[in-house]
């Protein structure tokens, strides 16, 4: 007899399911989704080093109640670019998807170049281009400094 | 040749058709430059220089160019006396300039200025240096003194020499010499070697890129001998940096096994990497490099501007 599937995170009626993320980022997730300026009665359930077949261990959240905008999806393809994205509607996944790195990735993350314009005051967003996709490397449409490492640039 | 009306940020921004119709029209400036010949085919143009880092020399070649073609020039000479020490953001400098003038030429200390100044501005912006970012203008004048001595671009040995790391315009001359297929020979500190980005970039362009050590041997067969700055804040301590200079400083016995066609190129201003001695010599191209960034200046605006190099 197989073993009964134990539920670690309660379904949700309503909201988004971000599975699949690398192993312990998804506290960088949850910073990224801006769990602060969510709805009070939101949940937010998160999941942490949890088996999967195809990662071995991955995380989970999900959130109550919210869909996340295009530029969170771009935030969470930079730093868990193994996510999968759902959209919860009456208990019902309606739409499923990975998240996609676009050409251009701009007002997600800050320059790492401290002498770069866009770091001094003018009324610009960050802009990025992808340099290269495995492993991600982006390039600052403005000064063109390379860049790998999104964690600690974030917006 | 589609050049009016665009921005020249980056030398990247160039394909080699475009670069090659530059180089073909500041040929034909030469006389206009030199003051032998009367040519006003910018006149009633109004070009806006904004130098809101102080460099002398491209501020004087941009003037010259633009006033032997007979443009006027509105200038900021020194941020010092605008209102960007009153807190003015580049973008509001920018766009009140764009206002005023037909074309824009910016030279900022902030790598990326140029690139957010073009998107502000309505008019054509040429980039005159931003910080350790792009400098355009330095690098057609580059390709101009060499196809001058050589006749061609194409298969050329250029040796790239000093600090690799930190020097733009040997990041944006490289790219340009790998569009035209020449060898490049690297010799730098071990420290100053180029960055690997520059590197896989120049792979990707299919370029031939080899380092060597000793100097006499990259010397002994090289076209061209491109020497740069290598400043004295890079390293920790003096007497490192010392022995470094000394061993890359061109004299006439390091070019004494050279070909008789190879010439010593260098962006100045210098600081002891090439001897006086070697000024004297047939070899000596940096004099004649800085006098050419004016032709290359002036063909660069009179295509932006007028769309037209004839």
């Amino acid at each position: 007899m197989a073993a009964p599937r134990e539920l670690k995170i309660t379904p949700i009626k309503n909201g988004t399911v971000i599975d699949h993320i690398g192993n312990g980022l998804s506290l960088e997730v949850l910073r990224i989704i801006g769990v602060g300026d969510l709805d009070k009665d939101s949940t937010v359930s998160v999941a942490l080093h949890v088996r999967s077949q195809k990662m071995g261990w991955k995380d989970i959240v999900k959130v109550e109640n919210m869909e996340l905008s295009p530029r969170k999806v771009n935030a969470i393809a930079l730093i868990a670019p193994t996510a999968t994205i759902s959209i919860i509607r009456d208990y019902k996944v309606r739409e499923k998807r990975t998240v996609d790195l676009p050409e251009r990735i701009v007002g997600v993350a800050r320059c790492p170049n401290p002498n770069c314009i866009t770091n001094r005051g003018e009324p610009v967003e960050s802009e990025f281009d992808v340099a290269r996709r495995r492993p991600v490397v982006l390039r600052c449409i403005y000064c063109e400094r390379q860049m790998d490492d999104f964690l600690s640039h974030l917006i | 040749m589609a050049l009016k009306g665009r921005d020249i940020i980056s030398i990247r921004d160039l394909s080699r058709e475009e670069i090659e119709e530059v180089l073909k029209v500041a040929h034909r400036m030469i006389p206009i430059a030199e003051g032998s010949k009367i040519d006003r085919r910018l006149d009633g143009i109004i070009l806006a220089l904004a130098f809101l880092e102080p460099s002398t020399r491209t501020r004087l070649s941009f003037e010259t160019a633009a006033q032997r073609l007979g443009a006027r020039c509105i200038t900021i000479a020194d941020p010092a006396t605008s209102s960007v020490v009153k807190g003015e953001t580049l973008s509001d400098t920018v766009r009140m300039l764009s206002g005023y003038a037909d074309a824009l030429v910016l030279r900022h200390p902030n790598e990326g200025a140029a690139r957010l100044a073009a998107e502000m501005s309505d008019k054509p912006v040429i980039n005159a240096g931003d910080g350790a970012g792009q400098h355009p203008t330095q690098t057609l004048l580059d390709l101009a003194t060499i196809q001058e001595a050589h006749g061609t671009l194409s298969g050329l040995r250029v040796v790239l020499l000093g600090d690799l790391k930190y020097g733009r315009t040997v990041h944006s001359l490289a790219h340009a010499l790998a569009l035209f297929g020449a060898e490049m020979v690297l010799i730098s500190p071990p420290s100053l070697k180029l960055p690997d980005e520059v590197t896989e970039h120049l792979d990707q362009l299919g370029a031939r890129v080899r380092e060597e050590e000793q100097l006499h041997r990259a010397v002994r067969d090289a076209d061209v001998l491109y020497v740069t700055r290598i400043q004295k804040e890079r390293f920790g301590d003096e007497a490192e940096y010392a022995k470094v200079a000394g061993s890359y400083r061109i004299d006439n016995s390091v070019l004494a096994g050279a070909k008789q066609r190879l010439i010593v190129m260098h962006p100045l201003p210098r600081l002891g990497e090439i001897a006086p001695e070697v000024d004297g010599s047939p070899h000596a191209a940096y004099f004649r490099q800085a006098f050419l960034g004016v032709p290359v200046r002036m063909a660069l605006l009179s295509l932006v501007l007028k769309g037209k190099g004839a």
